[in-house]
């Protein structure tokens, strides 16, 4: 069927930049997706109520504070509590190299760095929705 | 258990599915309302509708509280507008509405207006049925930031609340026709700023000219970000509730507004059938070249895609 894609842009966490979450939000527009913003300082419990009232494919998050090995997991971790198995979470921001592995362990399917085009991550999420 | 059900044990993620299904135009989620429908009729659907940036979202969210401390379930739909060139959209209004959206007992739903005119979401209609038989009180609906011609939301709310702000325009823009006239309240939002007590004053010069009748929409100051005034307005719109339901004219409303959506509903399938029709054998491509190149008119060419569906 043919239907936008809907996408949760989030900001966990304590830090105000969302300049990046901004320009993120604008490309997925362009790319013709349907994006909630929800803003800054987002608590994980906000991000997956809002994902699931909106009925979301993806839920992609930025963080520049650090809280990434914290924040990202916890938030896959009470996606599965809910019984939420078809949504695809992404993160970004300033994160380091060392911590990607784990981070996709957790369940953090992809993780984009500073540099990366928008392009990519349209392209990445048409790619890869899971319904 | 089916998503119906579900969604008559108040499963959240039930509602949030079949909002989506009905906006894709998913039969199987119709079907599931039509099932369900005899269990609709308990909400009653709150209009806010005014200029962009009026504070519509951030009233609506103070609304949703005081509602809320009156014991009230509430699901709220935002409406955004969708790119009319790429289908995509920002839709940003939960922003305001962050502290509502842990609350079970609230359900927000951003939508986008998908091609629709008029301020509102083609799918608004479903999505309201939705959030009736899950079990919410009081249903908000906010519409797209409005110009002056935009007045679809009464076409499915029972009290349209317009959010004005002071200094947007002078007297005229108050008797001009359109969406000053579909108001049952008005907000003043950010009514701390200067000018506040002049809009107020031209809002009810204007009602003043009008028709008497039984009934005057209130003018009430307020600041959503302020959180003043707020309980003030509640009163109002539940004093246009029980006037509506004491005079029976909420029977009168609802009724004009279901035979609009019927017709609506059918229209579009209507056009659908045509259409298809038309776009088979590229006839409806040809008749465009033909007008281009001024062989017909649009009306003749509308005549012979009428000849072709008769048969």
């Amino acid at each position: 069927m043919d239907r936008p894609i809907r996408v949760l842009v989030a900001k966990p966490g304590l830090d105000g930049h969302d300049r990046g979450a901004k320009v993120i939000a604008r490309a997925l527009r362009d790319a013709g997706m349907e994006v909630i913003y929800t803003g800054l300082r987002q608590t994980p419990e906000q991000i997956v109520q809002a994902a699931i009232q909106e009925d979301v494919d993806v839920v992609a998050m930025s963080i520049l504070s650090g809280a990434h090995n914290h924040l990202f997991p916890k938030v896959v971790n009470l996606l599965r509590e809910e019984g939420v198995d078809d949504v695809l979470v992404i993160g970004g921001g300033v994160i380091p190299e060392d911590d990607i592995p784990k981070l996709k362990e957790a369940g953090i399917e992809e993780i984009f760095t500073p540099g990366t085009s928008t392009k990519d991550v349209v392209e990445y999420i048409k790619r890869n929705v899971k319904r | 258990m089916n998503l119906g059900e579900r969604l008559l044990n108040g499963d959240r993620r039930a509602c949030a599915r079949l909002i989506s299904m009905l906006e894709n135009n998913d039969l199987e989620a119709v079907n599931i309302i039509k099932e369900l429908y005899k269990h609709s009729g308990n909400a009653y659907v709150i209009g806010v509708t005014g200029a962009p940036g009026s504070g519509k979202s951030t009233l609506t969210d103070k609304l949703a509280k005081e509602f809320r401390k009156r014991g009230k379930k509430i699901g709220i739909l935002a409406i955004d507008p969708t790119s009319p060139f790429t289908g995509g959209a920002i839709l940003g209004d939960r922003i305001r509405m962050n502290d509502l959206t842990l609350d079970k007992n609230v359900f927000i739903r951003s939508m986008g207006t998908r091609g629709s005119l008029g301020g509102m979401s083609r799918a608004a209609w479903g999505a309201v049925k939705v959030l009736d038989i899950f079990g919410m009180d009081y249903i908000f609906i906010e519409t797209v930031g409005v110009g002056q011609s935009e007045v679809d939301i009464v076409k499915i709310a029972d009290t349209v609340l317009m959010v004005m702000v002071p200094n947007l325009g002078d007297d005229i823009q108050a008797i001009k026709a359109g969406i000053m006239e579909i108001a049952d309240v008005f907000a003043i939002n950010k009514s701390d700023l200067e000018g506040a007590d002049r809009t107020k004053l031209e809002i009810e010069m204007n009602l003043d000219l009008s028709e008497k009748k039984d009934y005057r929409p209130p003018v009430v100051k307020v600041s959503a970000s302020r959180n003043q005034n707020i309980d003030e307005l509640v009163d109002k719109l539940i004093e246009h509730r029980t006037y509506l339901e004491e005079t029976g004219k909420i029977v009168e409303r609802r009724k004009k507004n279901i035979r609009l959506e019927i017709m609506k509903l059918a229209e579009e399938e209507f056009l659908n059938l045509v259409m298809n029709k038309a776009h088979k054998g590229n006839l409806f491509d040809k008749l465009v070249d033909d007008v281009i190149s001024k062989k017909l008119d649009p009306y003749t060419a509308k005549d012979m895609i009428m000849d072709f569906i008769k048969g």
